[in-house]
């Protein structure tokens, strides 16, 4: 890696932190655009490729940053090193502009505690982010339900964490376990 | 409520919270943990939290993370959260673009992750009912509830467009009047 990859990998990345409004998912466009295109980091085949696994992977699925990164550091050195040194800035760079402004707003939130506008936007916005979570759970299941029988476990699991309190996560294991022996 | 968590707790729990989320539904872990075995919020307060961390620019849940760090121990807080998700995820998914990057496939996981994912989005929708039984009580709010599930899941229009068209009103109808409790 030299010293341009480096400051391109932090420019990037810390400009689409800023402009991800609404989540990580809304500058994958653009990220794609400038990793795939401008800067010829990946393919665009190993772009949906990262994009898969990052989705699938444990944690934040922000986190394909990570992926990019470290194909642009190994970029044309082919060293892996410059590949982790790459998947560590762009990782930073992606959270920390975004992490800031909440840590800004949130200061605010604390300082509201009491204020009516706080408490309008405590009840007001409960419905409405629930709402949200349901369409969110809509189109995670359009990905995730191929068909009846993925349906069907997602069914009975949603039946099984809305009436028991069972941990949920057995019920993933267990699911995970039913997807291993190819019944979904 | 119960203690103020310590940054060792905070990174603990966001790391398990990060870890548990195999195959998706990391918004409904999170309420699993912070809201209902925790005890750290209260779900008005957290699920607030998850539409302020929505609007502002970021990883949705990374803000959380932020936010709920900043609320019990100030910016050593929201790091060690941060860090507590996304550590060990990190190393993981360094280690599979390592795999990937030089094998051109990721090992064999494909059909553990079909499975977990379904339930996954089943750990998402059984948010809805536990959190919606409590919120949605009234026709309003169950109005905004499917105002804005048609609007941003099923027509698909952005969440800006949405929530400025339905927070006023959320707000309005959220606002305080009469005498204090």
């Amino acid at each position: 890696m030299n010293a341009k990859t480096l400051v391109q990998i932090l420019l990037l990345f810390s400009s689409l932190s800023i402009l991800s409004i609404g989540g990580g998912n809304t500058v994958l466009p653009e990220m794609h655009i400038k990793a795939v295109g401008d800067h010829h980091w990946l393919t665009d085949k190993q772009f949906a490729d990262v994009f898969a696994i990052s989705q699938a992977a444990p944690g934040p699925s922000i986190l394909i940053v990570t992926m990019i990164g470290y194909k642009a550091g190994i970029g044309a050195t082919g060293n892996e090193l410059f590949g982790v040194l790459g998947a560590i800035l762009a990782t930073i760079a992606m959270m920390v502009p975004a992490g800031l402004l909440v840590y800004l707003v949130s200061r605010v939130w604390e300082h509201a505690k009491n204020s009516p506008a706080r408490k309008a936007i405590e009840k007001g916005f409960a419905p409405l982010t629930v709402g949200l979570i349901l369409a969110s759970g809509w189109v995670m299941s359009k990905a995730a339900d191929h068909d009846w029988h993925a349906f069907l476990l997602t069914g009975v699991c949603t039946a099984i964490f809305s009436a028991t309190k069972i941990n949920p996560l057995f019920i993933v294991a267990a699911a995970g376990l039913i997807g291993w022996l190819g019944w979904v | 409520m119960s203690e103020k968590p310590t940054l060792l707790d905070l990174a603990l729990t966001f790391n398990h919270i990060a870890l548990a989320s195999f195959g998706g539904g990391l918004s409904a872990w999170s309420r699993e943990v912070i809201v209902v075995e925790k005890n750290w919020m209260q779900d008005e307060e957290f699920l607030s939290a998850v539409t302020m961390c929505r609007i502002l620019p970021g990883a949705n849940q990374v803000n959380l993370a932020v936010f709920v760090g900043v609320k019990f121990r100030g910016i050593p807080g929201a790091l060690a959260a941060v860090f507590g998700l996304t550590l060990v995820p990190f190393l993981i998914v360094l280690a599979l673009a390592y795999f990937y990057f030089q094998f051109h496939e990721v090992p064999a996981v494909k059909g553990i992750l079909k499975g977990a994912a379904a339930a996954a989005v089943a750990l998402t929708l059984s948010m809805v009912v536990k959190t919606g039984r409590k919120c949605l009580v009234g026709l309003i709010p169950v109005l905004l509830f499917l105002a804005i599930f048609l609007m941003n899941g099923i027509a698909r229009w952005p969440l800006l467009a949405c929530l400025s068209l339905l927070a006023p009103l959320a707000v309005a109808w959220g606002w305080p009047r009469g005498k204090k409790p």
